[in-house]
């Protein structure tokens, strides 16, 4: 295994009865994920692709003992299902839903934190360790996984669903794999950020380098850079940031919060500066990310 | 969604904290009216939804009834940043003694909320912020606990006043955490709050951000105040922004969104959100003149694609097309390269002759590629990077050329 996931990553599906729930149920199962229960209140009894549907993630959990929960129900009431997971003791949940309100993701990852359960997301696409376990849509179908995805060393870790899989096709179709791809989530807040993830994969015998995709906003990559200068992080790291054009655009205005709260404006240029001085090898092109990777894989750095 | 400046104060008012006497005027004669009704100097202060009016007209000091007439009329006919003056929020001139910050937000590092104040408020607080980082004082707050009598008395004992604007400081916190928490805010601030001579706390100037994605339960709230639901621009759509937008209001099924109007010759149909960025970026890297920035996901369906292609490729200056997409795991290729072929058709554009690159691959990407063999479309798949396809669009420009 890398991290997170692994052959015995046992899943129950909130909202399993939902149009893409459904959808991303099908594609998990045909890619061999033990998905072995859904939650819907008021349709106990039914079943999503053989796998069947409780009301609670409690009576699911007695019929069928599981380690991972997805959440993937609407924006309103998503911090009660992450809530419950959490209650019901399930140590990792990915958050599948976007447009949760930020108050209630606060308390979500408050709670999480109390109890110890580590929650991906919420706006995540999933993740997924290649050839034996994907959790959520990412990558869609089996034969679109197939394609994208194939098992090696490197880990790949993305602000947005869409590039995680773009970067993995790009490494792939030039023969190099990956250990795992985690789409961390486009949120402001989230539950696992790049420098929460990277302790992990430092201690993963599997992984020997890491590719971050990142995005203007926020202040996570900034954070990423202190937390690899100050603990003298182990393995080489890849950064690309994307949506360097936002930095100039007249009007933008974003990070005046940030600012004020911490100092730095989170523009793409500031990013790329704290971590080339962190040792990041933050690269210009997206294609680059495959130059960068093979090199160090070859050992030429 | 950020509130007007008049809009946060009537909450701030609500919730018992004092603002400036002012009326809100949309005529120069409704401007002289308040200032009679006000008396004495008044200051005029432009409602627009952008930071830093001040420096550039927005905000002006006048002596007279006659004088607020005059000046107003010129006002409402001016533009600040973009923004066209359609309301004057009419006020007393303040007395004030010194001014302060106050302020509720998000710790994105700590994912929690966060209060925040400052000796040093009317002035441009990121600058305070980055020069002087140990003059704006914090606390972050436990979601479980809230923000508790005792930290506003930190806070406001950090800021070494007198016991009673002390006193007066910790009962301002304390509401703007209330507003910052019941309105689903991300950002609260009093910037400045005044300190008048006779020693009380007045809000000169508010500003408050609502979460858009809390909006659906803040439905009520809105109402009372007599605040409508609006989507916040960085500038006022152009034209060919707004129509993009009707387009992707049409149909609720995938994107076609952020549409920016730039004023260069390359069309763009690029995808998805971090796609359409990173090509976007590679674009303007290898020395393209992009017309437009979009974005495109969400499996939308052939209708929209068509739709949009046909707007892109009627935008004056335009004559040439990009269609770039990252590999996509839910939206058809097929859709794409078919929405865009029968707008290129129904516009009498010959696809073989006219200069378009397609780089996409994903869900029923061989349906696609077929389409666009049909119609002599040079195109990529997934095996083509995106900014290899950026550069292969700028010098398909360049050769037109």
């Amino acid at each position: 295994m890398a991290i997170l996931i692994d052959e015995e990553t046992k899943v129950i599906i909130q909202g399993i009865t939902g149009r893409e729930a459904v959808t991303f149920t099908r594609s998990m199962l045909d890619y061999g994920t033990k998905v072995v229960a859904g939650v819907t209140p008021g349709k106990e009894g039914q079943e999503v692709y053989g796998v069947p549907v409780y009301d609670c993630v409690k009576t699911a959990l007695k019929n069928h003992p599981a380690n991972a929960c997805i959440v993937s129900v609407p924006p309103r009431f998503a911090k009660d299902a992450t809530f419950e997971a959490i209650d019901a003791g399930v140590k990792l949940i990915n958050v599948f839903t976007e447009r949760i309100p930020r108050a209630d993701v606060v308390d979500m990852v408050a709670f999480a934190k109390q109890r110890d359960s580590r929650i991906i997301g919420p706006n995540s696409l999933g993740m997924i360790s290649p050839g034996i376990v994907k959790l959520g849509p990412i990558g869609g179908a089996r034969d679109e996984c197939d394609k994208v995805f194939v098992s090696g060393d490197v880990a790949v870790l993305s602000r947005s669903g869409g590039m995680l899989v773009e970067t993995c096709n790009l490494l792939s179709s030039n023969g190099i794999g990956q250990s795992i791809a985690i789409n961390i989530g486009g949120d402001p807040i989230i539950g696992s950020t790049f420098h929460e993830l990277l302790p992990l994969l430092e201690r993963d015998s599997r992984t020997k380098v890491i590719v971050l995709f990142c995005e203007p906003g926020t202040v996570q990559e900034e954070t990423a850079a202190k937390f690899v200068s100050k603990t003298h992080y182990s393995k080489p790291i890849v950064a690309f940031i994307d949506g360097k054009f936002v930095d100039s655009m007249p009007g933008m205005r974003f990070g005046h919060a940030a600012v004020i709260v911490h100092g730095e404006a989170g523009s793409t240029k500031a990013k790329a500066q704290i971590m080339r001085e962190a040792g990041i090898r933050v690269v210009d092109y997206h294609s680059q990310i495959l130059t960068e990777v093979r090199r160090i894989l070859q050992g030429v750095s | 969604m950020r509130l007007y400046e008049f809009e946060a104060k009537n909450i701030l008012a609500a919730h018992g904290a004092s603002i400036p006497q002012g009326r809100i005027i949309t005529t120069p004669g409704e401007a002289r009216k308040a200032a009679e009704e006000l008396g004495g100097p008044v200051v005029l202060k432009a409602q627009v939804l952008t930071t830093g009016r001040g420096k550039v007209g927005g905000v002006k000091f006048v002596s007279s009834p006659e004088q607020a007439e005059i000046t107003s009329s010129q006002m409402l006919k001016t533009k600040i940043k973009d923004y066209p003056v359609k309301k004057i929020l009419v006020e007393e001139k303040l007395d004030i003694e010194q001014e302060l910050y106050v302020g509720a937000a998000y710790d994105e590092v700590e994912k929690k909320r966060i209060m925040l104040c400052s000796n040093i408020g009317g002035v441009d607080i990121n600058e305070v912020s980055q020069k002087h980082p140990e003059k704006i004082f914090k606390t972050l707050i436990d979601p479980f606990i809230g923000f508790q009598p005792y930290q506003a008395k930190e806070l406001s004992c950090a800021l070494a006043v007198s016991p009673k604007v002390s006193r007066a400081i910790q009962l301002i916190l304390l509401k703007v955490w209330e507003i910052f928490v019941q309105f689903d805010a991300t950002l609260t601030e009093i910037n400045p709050i005044g300190l008048t001579k006779d020693g009380k706390l007045i809000v000169c100037d508010a500003h408050l951000e609502i979460e858009d994605d809390a909006l659906f339960r803040q439905k009520g709230r809105l109402k009372e105040f007599a605040i409508k639901e609006r989507a916040d621009e960085a500038r006022p759509p152009t034209e060919f922004e707004a129509k993009a937008a009707e387009i992707d209001k049409a149909d609720y099924r995938g994107v076609a969104g952020r549409v920016m109007e730039f004023d260069g010759n390359l069309g763009l149909l690029i995808g998805a959100g971090g796609g359409s960025l990173t090509t976007f970026d590679a674009v303007l890297n290898h020395g393209g003149k992009p017309a437009n920035y979009c974005e495109v996901g969400g499996n939308p369906p052939t209708r929209k694609i068509y739709s949009l292609a046909k707007l892109i490729l009627t935008k004056p200056g335009v004559n040439g097309l990009a269609v770039i997409t990252n590999v996509f795991s839910n939206s058809r290729v097929d859709f794409l390269a078919r929405g865009v072929i029968k707008a290129m058709v129904d516009l009498g554009i010959e696809p073989e002759k006219y200069p378009i690159l397609f780089r996409s691959a994903g869900a029923f990407e061989e349906d696609g590629y077929a389409i666009l063999r049909k119609y002599g479309v040079k195109y990529y798949g997934r095996e083509t990077p995106l900014d290899e396809a950026a550069r292969l669009a700028v010098e398909m420009m360049k050769n037109r050329e």
